[in-house]
């Protein structure tokens, strides 16, 4: 199938390609620099899940929203959140996206369309629901993607969320990360059934499973369940399967697996399988490819920097509220 | 003697009693192959096996809930609720089974669990997992609830609380997993009975009553003031219901004067219950207004300056002393 039956210009693959690009090149700053200790409390990297965050929030509108998971800063780079100031959040700065008062794990911005992200997991389901139930209410159709982990998948208000959407008819596109892990327990060892999106079937409305390391592939789904959502049909569960690379929290010494596993894995890099194919299909060069790289470095490392000089919020901060 | 952190003498409490009660068993998220998230349960299951110390799925209201039915049929277990900020993901467990099925049933249940769970701020975990919210347990009729200060009291405590046969909630502050002092305890078991308090430091003119990280911070204060004339007694309830009240009353005969230090946010929190107690009963002691120093009503920030801010600090509980004074 060529990219313009698969409904995708030149232009959008390439912009995927720079898109996980921009996220990896985020995400590895953040483990280099969290590794000197300059970062307070936790950081969840979403290192070779690149692929989900890219290729579900490519193609949404402005005034669709997200709310991503606890491994979520991918979501928010592609949906428009301004690097500087994701890492001044992260480094505490009070220029940081919450003020310094939230961490890398609660940044959002309604403006965006980002919902704030969720430290209790199954949490922000209902929320995106009701988001989604308000959307309906107001007769816009605009979308809420609502994202959790395998690991999360077995909580109680995820079950309640996803009922809740289908008696409803919300448009809300369910996307389950399956990266195979809930910190050291395995997916297979947290569920008897391997396919998460064999749930669905329980509420009443479609689930799909997906290779979440082929770009193309999430973005496909995604958009088919969009459409379902804007047309008044009601939700759909997306399963994309992929792989944590990093530990739980940047300092997991990961003794649950193997680094042959890892490596393994590695192979299947969603950046390394979109780049050979744009290649092979002539949409990008090897020099082109290579000016990406070089870009989002440059763009990643200003981000960092400006963040690293701007200012620390004065303990008092902590009383004030900045809307 | 063993030389513990507070970490150890959990660990240590934890190993005794599975060796000691087969019925014993613990359940919790990444407590076994990981050792807990933080290391509290490290090398447990490699000697108990994956049934008596058990990895779970994230579920909290599984986690109690199968807790509170495992013990009606005569297990005890210990499950660990990760960090005390995910409580109320199993509140319902928590308030109206754990708590209530004895009273229900005029007796006939009892729940012989003990609900382990990291809590407090310190670490910049943020808001949503740095909390700590014993004053909603304490709130709860039917429920114990343990809050140690130091490692030799967590080792004793735990090891009672574990042995109890009703439900205990205990509250383990994990900035002080991270502080790492070591104390010495005792190389023979022994356990430190619920629902008694511990004069950690004698004097005359003020009474503290600090628990859990305001336990060595209240120490610390009594020093500073030491310097400055004044003598502070550190009263640590260590078990926070049933509350021994008497002895933080004695305390009062004595002094006169006390101030309350929690970590938790003020409104509604441990220290409004202690501060009542002490007015219908040691009304005629008091010289001054009972004074509670606790965290601003706000949730936890992240940044390092604020939240040294919001925690309550030596300095802020030496303050409190001098204004009574």
């Amino acid at each position: 199938m060529t990219t313009e039956e698969r409904g995708l210009t030149d232009e959008q693959l390439v912009g995927m390609y720079r898109g996980m690009h921009r996220v990896r090149t985020f995400e590895m700053k953040a483990a280099d620099e969290f590794a000197k200790g300059v970062m307070p409390g936790f950081v969840h990297l979403s290192v070779g899940q690149e692929a989900i965050a890219v290729g579900t929030v490519s193609g949404l509108r402005g005034d669709d929203f997200v709310s991503p998971t606890h491994r979520g800063h991918g979501c928010l780079i592609i949906k428009g959140m301004p690097m500087r100031a994701m890492f001044a959040e992260m480094l505490g700065r009070k220029t940081g996206v919450c003020g310094g008062k939230g961490c890398s794990f609660h940044m959002g911005n309604l403006s965006l369309g980002i919902y704030e992200i969720n430290g209790i997991l199954g949490s922000s389901s209902p929320i995106a629901v009701g988001s989604a139930f308000a959307m309906k209410k107001m007769g816009t159709d605009q979308v809420h993607l609502a994202y959790f982990g395998d690991g999360q998948s077995n909580l109680g208000s995820i079950h309640e969320a996803m009922n809740f959407a289908a008696i409803h008819k919300l448009p809300v596109v369910f996307i389950c990360e399956n990266n195979q892990f809930g910190i050291s327990m395995r997916q297979s060892d947290a569920q008897a059934i391997e396919d998460i999106a064999d749930r669905s079937v329980a509420y009443g409305f479609p689930g799909v499973s997906v290779d979440g390391n082929d770009v193309i592939a999430v973005h496909e789904v995604t958009q088919e369940a969009i459409k379902r959502a804007r047309a008044g049909e009601g939700p759909t569960l997306i399963e994309c399967k992929t792989y944590r690379w990093r530990g739980h929290f940047e300092g997991d010494p990961t003794p649950y697996r193997t680094d042959e596993e890892v490596a393994a894995w590695m192979e299947k890099c969603p950046i390394k399988r979109l780049r050979e194919r744009l290649i092979s299909l002539d949409i990008l060069s090897e020099e082109q490819a290579e000016q990406i790289a070089e870009e989002v470095k440059q763009e990643v490392d200003e981000a960092y920097q400006q963040a690293w000089d701007d200012p620390m919020p004065a303990p008092e901060d902590a009383l004030v509220l900045g809307y | 003697m063993r030389e513990l952190t507070f970490m150890e003498a959990i660990r240590e409490a934890l190993r005794e009693e599975l060796r000691r009660d087969d019925k014993v068993y613990m359940q919790g998220e990444d407590i076994g192959l990981f050792g807990g998230c933080f290391g509290v349960t490290a090398g447990l299951q490699d000697e108990f096996g994956p049934e008596r110390v058990m990895d779970t799925p994230i579920s909290e209201a599984a986690i109690l809930g199968t807790a509170v039915g495992a013990a009606i049929m005569g297990l005890r277990p210990v499950p660990e609720i990760m960090f005390a900020d995910f409580l109320p993901v199993c509140f319902d467990q928590l308030y109206n089974q754990a708590a209530k099925l004895k009273y229900m049933s005029n007796g006939e249940i009892g729940i012989p669990l003990t609900l382990r769970t990291a809590c407090g701020a310190g670490i910049q975990a943020a808001a949503q997992h740095s909390q700590t919210l014993e004053a909603l347990c304490v709130h709860c009729p039917g429920l114990k609830v343990v809050y140690p200060g130091t490692a030799y009291d967590a080792y004793g405590l735990l090891k009672s609380a574990i042995r109890d046969d009703e439900p205990v909630v205990f509250f383990e502050q994990k900035l002080l997993y991270f502080i790492g002092e070591k104390e010495e305890i005792p190389d023979e078991e022994f356990t430190i009975p619920l629902g008694k308090a511990d004069v950690k430091r004698e004097g005359d003119d003020v009474t503290i009553v600090a628990y859990g990280l305001m336990t060595g911070r209240a120490l610390a204060a009594a020093e500073q003031l030491q310097a400055d004339g004044i003598s502070a007694e550190v009263v640590d309830p260590r078990t926070l219901s049933p509350l021994d009240a008497e002895t933080i009353i004695d305390s009062v005969k004595k002094t006169h004067r006390v101030v309350i230090a929690h970590e938790a946010p003020k409104t509604g929190g441990f220290g409004g219950e202690v501060a009542a107690i002490l007015a219908e009963q040691a009304f005629d002691y008091l010289d001054a207004p009972v004074m509670r120093v606790a965290a601003p009503d706000i949730p936890i920030p992240f940044s390092p300056p604020m939240e040294n801010f919001y925690i309550p600090s030596v300095e802020r509980i030496v303050e409190a002393v001098k204004g009574l004074m």
